[in-house]
């Protein structure tokens, strides 16, 4: 389906709902909006229940014979497993303060993207299949009978929410929606109702240790290809090792910056990084074909996949006898890194506290869970003049940055990137305070939802991003986005490309390749990209 | 609809109160059964429902962080994000005391508009803010405030109270501005989901009860208070909160009848309250986004149903791949030939 023009779409965009109560306006799924069906592959190979082929457009869902008690029974054991889900589900107030917070919703104008009414849609079953009040007072009590089309609408619109936590900081109890969507979707895959998006890189992280099913040759090809522009252009071919017992250090990354571009460019910056650290320090950081996968596709599908596909890292930081993990730049993957890896596979008593052994920094923050954000890492050598650098060479881009849902509403991680961005590049602009921080908006693609197929609402919600990105670019002349994750690499540059094109984008540690100055090095000429570099385009 | 049903509701719980302790005279199960009920059900059911919350697991840490962190290196320190993103315990109730005191989220709150030419734009919205904490302060005051009716001598923080809410001095009796105010605040509440077409919406009748319910008990205790027929003689009310408070209740002659639909009108507001979004009162100090430190990273917190799970280990990924892996020259656990050795072996046993 082709999307409309973006004029058009704006024009579009209305944010008036109908005037029927929302319970009776039939449920539509619009081709743009959802992603394709998990085939049932990917659902056998990790043994989730109910693989087979289905489409989300045919009336027949093929469920299982008992889908409703399943889904009435799960939601049960959650609300004891999960306090978040049982006070969430009891204690809203409809105020409205997170209505407009959605970014699917602002661009969209669907009113069931209201992080409000999508919380809705499953506090009715909720209310109308499991407390009293809701199974005698049916609608008044805000209650509903869950039945297939209810199903379908909570998959429907569960698949558009990227558990960006944005209306979490509004409300004014912390209800989460990105909580809510987690548990849903939980509920729907117990009976087999994920998308292929997700179904497919789970199963070929749990497999061939990544999202994109790189197989282990294949990884070390596609390193080793980096290498080889890292020569061209440096004079200097970065020795990387892969699952090297007794390095020093583990590091692992999302896929996607062996991948896709423009990731690729930020995984370069990592190489060169990691040879100056050998080459000056002798620090000695091994990658892992085996745990080659930062990302966690099995947080957007349970609580349980998610244990099983981030065990990986433990396992091979054990296997392989390093100090401690360092990690690379994504949203996700720092999420469940930070608030659920110690509970779920740790503590990692073989492992040691990290300490940097460039400059003695102690990361006491990482010390039940050792392992660190490259960027922490990076901004502490920053700190004390470890690197040497050369900011010019990134004088071409005029850089704002986008916080990431996760760093920044999971974390906190807001100065840490800034720092080091200011530290490579000399022209630095920020977005609407609205707009960033905690407060930042979705690339539009988290949490899964970066497929070809639903373009349209990746589009949409991609809109305030992207719009903020406009403010800066007409104000300051901005011309490059940075991010430190790699579904946003991917993400970002397609919603770019529609909203705003002049503007590219870049992860943190493509700018701090481009600035740092390797010992030995020939004279650039060019950027990571292949692009000349500030002052050497007359050269051509 | 839903605001109508909810208003015919509470217009019948008005008429309901009046038939009873009016024309049937029942004044007893008005004035001392039903009040005795509703205390005893919000007290059992609200403890009922926090230890209900209470019981259920907190398996992971997801404070929503809204500030830099504060244990992250020494460098990126804010004073102030502390209490947006706390480290500590003690930051974490700084938070929530912000949280529960002030609505430190609702002062967040912004507004969305899309301008012609695409132009995004967002503004600060307190108004929600701002009438959340009149409605919700006047209404501690209001019931303060009435705790004269069930104490003998009245502490002098409530004759205090007193002063301070009718200094204004307009009207006789003088006017309680927390009357006034939290009247304009409902108003505010109401209106707002009657006309934003997205709160009207998202209202349920759930939303609309509270509303009329807590309205109706505002204006019918001003009723009492400053309008000619509606007015009622404070002392033999008094006397049967007292006896209430005293568990030896009796019901004076001469209590008119505003009093009653006024008082089962606040009963019912009690005994719903359990059972309804009200809860929120309670629920707020148990919401997992808000009341757990983000120390994640540095100390250990067990999930207390954390359950062994299904891997696929190294060997399994070697097993799988190892041929590729020699080719590639990357390291293995067991070299192909012991692998192809081992199953001759097993071949052979198999013979």
């Amino acid at each position: 389906m082709a999307i409309s023009k973006p004029d058009v779409l704006y024009r579009n965009i209305s944010h008036k709902p109908p005037e029927t109560n929302w319970m009776d306006v039939p449920l539509e799924i619009k081709p743009g909006r959802y992603c394709y069906a998990a085939d049932p592959e990917p659902l056998e190979y990790v043994g989730m229940p109910n693989p087979r082929k289905w489409n989300p457009l045919d009336d027949d869902w093929k469920l299982p014979e008992n889908w409703k008690e399943t889904v009435i029974s799960g939601m049960k054991e959650r609300l004891e497993k999960f306090r978040s889900f049982k006070v969430f589900m009891d204690i809203c107030v409809r105020c409205g303060a997170c209505a407009d917070k959605c970014h699917y919703f602002i661009g969209s104008g669907d009113p069931k993207n209201m992080p409000v009414l999508r919380a809705e849609l499953l506090r009715s079953v909720y209310r109308g299949e499991i407390t009293k009040a809701g199974q005698i007072l049916g609608r008044f009590a805000g209650g509903r009978e869950l039945t297939e089309n209810v199903l379908k609408e909570i998959w429907y619109y569960y698949y558009q929410c990227s558990e960006c936590r944005r209306c979490s900081v509004f409300c004014p109890y912390g209800i989460d929606q990105a909580e809510i969507t987690i548990i849903g979707r939980e509920l729907l895959n117990l009976l087999g109702l994920n998308i292929d998006w997700i179904a497919k890189p789970a199963a070929n992280c749990y497999r061939t240790g990544n999202h994109l099913g790189i197989q282990p040759h294949a990884f070390k090809d596609m390193i080793d290809f980096f290498c080889d522009d890292i020569e061209e252009i440096t004079g200097i071919r970065p020795e990387p090792t892969f699952n090297k017992k007794g390095a020093d250090y583990l590091f692992i990354t999302p896929s996607g910056d062996v991948f896709a571009d423009p990731g690729t460019y930020t995984c370069m910056g990592y190489l060169i990084l990691f040879h100056y650290l050998k080459e000056e320090y002798g620090m000695d950081i091994t990658w892992s074909t085996y745990a080659s996968e930062g990302g966690n596709f099995g947080f957007f599908t349970s609580h349980e996949l998610m244990k099983r596909l981030n065990a990986k890292m433990y396992m091979e930081a054990k296997r392989l006898g390093v100090k401690w993990i360092l990690g690379g730049e994504c949203g996700h993957m720092w999420r469940v890194l930070h608030q659920y890896m110690d509970s779920m596979n740790g503590p990692p008593d073989f492992l040691e506290v990290p300490v940097s052994p460039i400059t003695g920094t102690r990361f006491q923050h990482a010390a039940s869970t050792k392992m660190i954000h490259i960027v922490e890492f990076v901004a502490d050598l920053m700190k004390h003049n470890k690197l040497r650098l050369d900011k010019s060479r990134n004088d071409n881009l005029r850089v704002t940055f986008h916080d990431s849902c996760n760093p920044s509403r999971g974390l906190g991680f807001l100065e840490e990137p800034r720092y080091v961005i200011n530290k490579v590049c000399n022209n630095f602009f920020e977005m609407p305070l609205e707009t960033i921080r905690e407060q930042t908006f979705c690339c539009g693609g988290g949490s899964g939802l970066n497929a070809g197929e639903n373009e349209e609402i990746r589009m949409m919600g991609g809109l305030p991003r992207a719009n903020a990105v406009k403010s800066v670019r007409d104000r300051h002349g901005v011309n490059m986005l940075a991010n430190i994750c790699a579904i946003d690499r991917a993400t970002l540059s397609a919603m770019m490309a529609y909203w705003q094109p002049d503007v590219g984008v870049t992860g943190v540690h493509e700018m701090v390749g481009n600035a740092l100055i390797l010992p030995g090095e020939q004279e650039r000429e060019t950027d990571l990209r292949g692009e000349p570099l500030p002052g050497k385009e007359e050269d051509e | 609809m839903k605001a109508i049903n909810s208003l015919i509701l509470v217009l019948a719980l008005i008429v309901i109160a009046m038939l009873g302790a009016g024309a049937l005279g029942i004044e007893y199960l008005f004035g001392v059964i039903i009040p005795y009920l509703a205390v005893f059900i919000f007290i059992v059911g609200f403890i009922t429902k926090m230890v209900g919350w209470g019981k259920s697991a907190v398996p992971f840490r997801i404070p929503t962080t809204c500030g830099q962190a504060t244990k992250s290196l020494p460098m990126f320190k804010d004073k102030w994000s502390r209490l947006d993103n706390p480290g500590t315990k003690l930051g974490t109730i700084g938070r929530m005391f912000l949280e529960v005191v002030l609505f430190r989220s609702l002062f967040r709150n912004t507004r969305v508009e899309l301008h012609p030419g695409q132009y995004i734009a967002y503004s600060s919205s307190k108004w929600l803010w701002i009438f959340a904490l009149i409605f919700h302060y006047t209404f501690l005051i209001i019931v303060i405030r009435h705790l004269r009716f069930f104490t003998e001598p009245i502490p002098g923080v409530i004759v205090f109270l007193d002063q301070v809410d009718s200094m204004l001095q307009i009207l006789v009796p003088p006017l309680f501005i927390s009357s006034a105010l939290i009247l304009v605040a409902l108003g505010y509440l109401l209106l707002r989901r009657f006309f934003v077409p997205s709160m009207r919406y998202i209202s349920q009748p759930a939303d609309y009860v509270p509303l009329f319910l807590i309205i109706s008990i505002v204006v019918s205790g001003m009723l009492m208070r400053y309008v000619g027929p509606f007015k009622t003689d404070l002392m033999p009310v008094k006397e049967l909160a007292m006896g209430l408070v005293q568990f030896s209740p009796t019901v004076p002659e001469g209590i008119g009848l505003t009093f009653y639909v006024h008082f089962f009108l606040f009963s019912v507001l009690l005994m719903y309250f359990p059972f309804s979004k009200l809860m929120h009162m309670g629920g707020v100090f148990l919401s997992p986004t808000r009341n757990l430190p983000n120390d994640s990273r540095e100390k250990h917190h067990p999930n207390p149903w954390n359950y062994p799970v299904k891997l696929h280990t190294y060997e399994d990924y070697e097993n799988d791949f190892r041929e590729k892996m020699v080719e590639a020259d990357l390291p293995v656990e067991k070299p192909l030939e012991e692998m192809a050795e081992e199953t001759s072996e097993n071949d052979e046993k198999k013979e």
